[in-house]
């Protein structure tokens, strides 16, 4: 006898489309989910203490390592960097470069990459669990709306988190620079960053800014989208996590080529 | 079986379903079902497994539309009101689920405090707290109260589920397969705290199972699910005697005592 998931297979199976009318489907079901997280997350009740709490763990997750990659980063790109200047004898240039560099592309990319790894496979697991062992039909029957709990919360954390771990990983990166032109070229801290900061304008931290909270609701909404449509057991959680990686990272590369196609429009 | 009459005319109905189908594709799973919960009443619904039992509940608190018919529960139909007066009507009505669905990241006491300090922000902490410790005492689980469900048995999850249900005192229960995966003894136990639920809470309940014993010790009427409705009904020794050739299989292979 078949089971209720068994029916629900059926069901989708028997849905005489092609792959390019589910395409459009599924497209369909994002903004539709889109949507109803701009409605939920904007009338209340407000879910402010499980806000917190979300904030709390979205930074505290990707904190270590995005100090760790961040720093290195940094690092790494100074000493690449300096060749290159070198033979032009503008190594004076690097806090400059480093700055810009930093700013406008590595660490709002870097940190929704890390981000994308760490905080959107979590959601997009930890959704699906509770999904297929019908924890949101709980609360859902608990008179909670799941939804606003759930998902809410998650996307509003991770866009709101996002810009501040983004500048986070600007500021270690600096560090990681820092210490490798001290060593170098033994310029001082004072020095590094007067001339990093100067060639920063207020259009490269608002781009910045931009794109980290682009990129945090992006992770944050593929992943609650992938875990709270899951199906099919533990099998569907593993791809709900894996999915929400591999499509955030994705639209993350497409949203900084576009984003960086709008932003030149106004340097210029 | 327990003996009680609850189908007279004077008894009110807390669930009216009327003429219900619901279908997921080609496969129809219930079709001009009929079926009424009793104010007071432990109502058994039994069936193979597939036969869309928990479909039925699942379009009773509104988890699941049905395609067409009428369900009233509390007075209200249910794929009629709004989302809200949704939520409001499932303040009155608790769901046991078959797997518990404990809150994995919560401790015990959060599970039980989750679905109260939501509804009822009227209470202080202090409420709250005696609330969880009183629900965990009609379980026999005050023990339990810092665990993680991860560390609980099958039985004991059950109980946290049915307390975790109770907490908000519901008019209305429905358990979806209470003893499924538990051994005889757990079971009975089950069955004993859904008998002691009924009469210390003045509980209505529809219990969905395919387990014998157990429909024959909580319940005080019993519905087949049999061929997508519910035509088969009646107190546990008139359905088990009936000698319908539909039913009759059933009971052959449930063998009790």
């Amino acid at each position: 006898m078949a089971t209720e998931k068994d029916l629900n297979a059926n069901q989708n199976e028997l849905k005489p489309v092609g792959r390019f009318a589910a395409w459009f489907i599924t497209l369909y079901d994002v903004f539709k989910f889109m949507g109803r997280f701009f409605k939920e997350a904007f009338l209340p009740p407000y879910e402010l203490k499980e806000l917190v709490r979300q904030c709390y763990e979205i930074g505290y997750r990707s904190a270590l390592l995005i100090s760790t990659t961040g720093f290195i980063t940094g690092l790494v790109f100074t000493k690449q960097s300096r060749p290159s200047l070198s033979e032009f004898g503008a190594t004076s240039w690097l806090p400059s470069l480093v700055g810009i560099a930093l700013l406008r592309t590595l660490a709002p990319l870097l940190t929704g990459l890390i981000a994308a790894g760490k905080v959107g496979s979590s959601i997009g697991a930890e959704l699906g669990s509770m999904k297929v062992s019908e924890q949101i039909d709980a609360m859902e029957v608990s008179a909670t709306n799941p939804f606003k709990f759930l998902v809410s919360t998650r996307v509003l954390a991770a866009t709101i988190t996002m810009p501040i771990l983004t500048f986070y990983t600007a500021m270690v990166g600096m560090l990681g620079a820092l210490l490798n032109v001290s060593v170098n070229e033994g310029t001082s801290a004072t020095t590094f960053f007067q001339s990093s900061l100067e060639s920063i304008t207020y259009l490269d931290i608002i781009a910045s800014t931009v794109k980290a909270i682009l990129f945090g609701f992006t992770i944050a909404i593929v992943g609650c989208y992938q875990g709270y449509n899951s199906s099919k057991g533990t099998e569907g959680v593993g791809k709900a996590a894996n999915s929400s990686v591999v499509i955030a990272m994705f639209l993350i590369f497409v949203e900084e080529v576009v984003c960086v196609q709008i932003f030149s429009l106004f340097n210029t | 079986m327990r003996e009680k009459q609850f189908t007279d005319e004077s008894v009110e109905k807390v669930i009216e379903i009327k003429g219900l189908n619901k279908a997921f594709g080609n496969y129809t799973v219930l079709e001009n079902a009929s079926l009424d919960l009793y104010k007071g009443e432990n109502l058994v619904v039994l069936g193979k497994s597939g036969t869309g039992k928990s479909v039925l509940i699942k379009i009773i608190i509104g988890l699941l539309k049905p395609d067409s018919g009428l369900v009233r529960v509390l007075n209200q139909v249910v794929d009629e009101i709004s989302y809200e007066a949704l939520l409001a009507l499932r303040l009155r009505v608790g769901f046991s689920f078959q797997n518990s669905a404990l809150y994995d990241s919560m401790t015990v006491r959060e599970n039980l405090e989750f679905p109260l300090v939501r509804n009822r922000k009227d209470l202080t902490k202090q409420e709250v707290k005696s609330s969880v410790e009183e629900m965990l005492d009609a379980v026999g689980l005050s023990q339990t109260i810092n665990q993680m469900p991860s560390e609980l048995s099958g039985g004991q999850r059950k109980r946290i589920g049915i307390a975790r249900t109770l907490i908000l005192r519901p008019e209305i229960m429905l358990y979806d397969e209470p003893t499924a995966g538990l051994d005889p003894i757990t079971s009975r136990e089950i069955n004993k705290l859904i008998n002691d639920v009924q009469e210390r809470y003045h509980t209505s309940a529809i219990i969905i199972t395919h387990d014998l014993t157990c429909a024959k010790e909580v319940g005080n009427r019993v519905a087949m699910l049999i061929e997508r409705n519910f035509d088969r009904k009646g107190t546990f020794e008139q359905v088990f005697n009936s000698g319908d050739k539909q039913a009759q299989p059933f009971f052959d292979y449930n063998f009790i005592q």
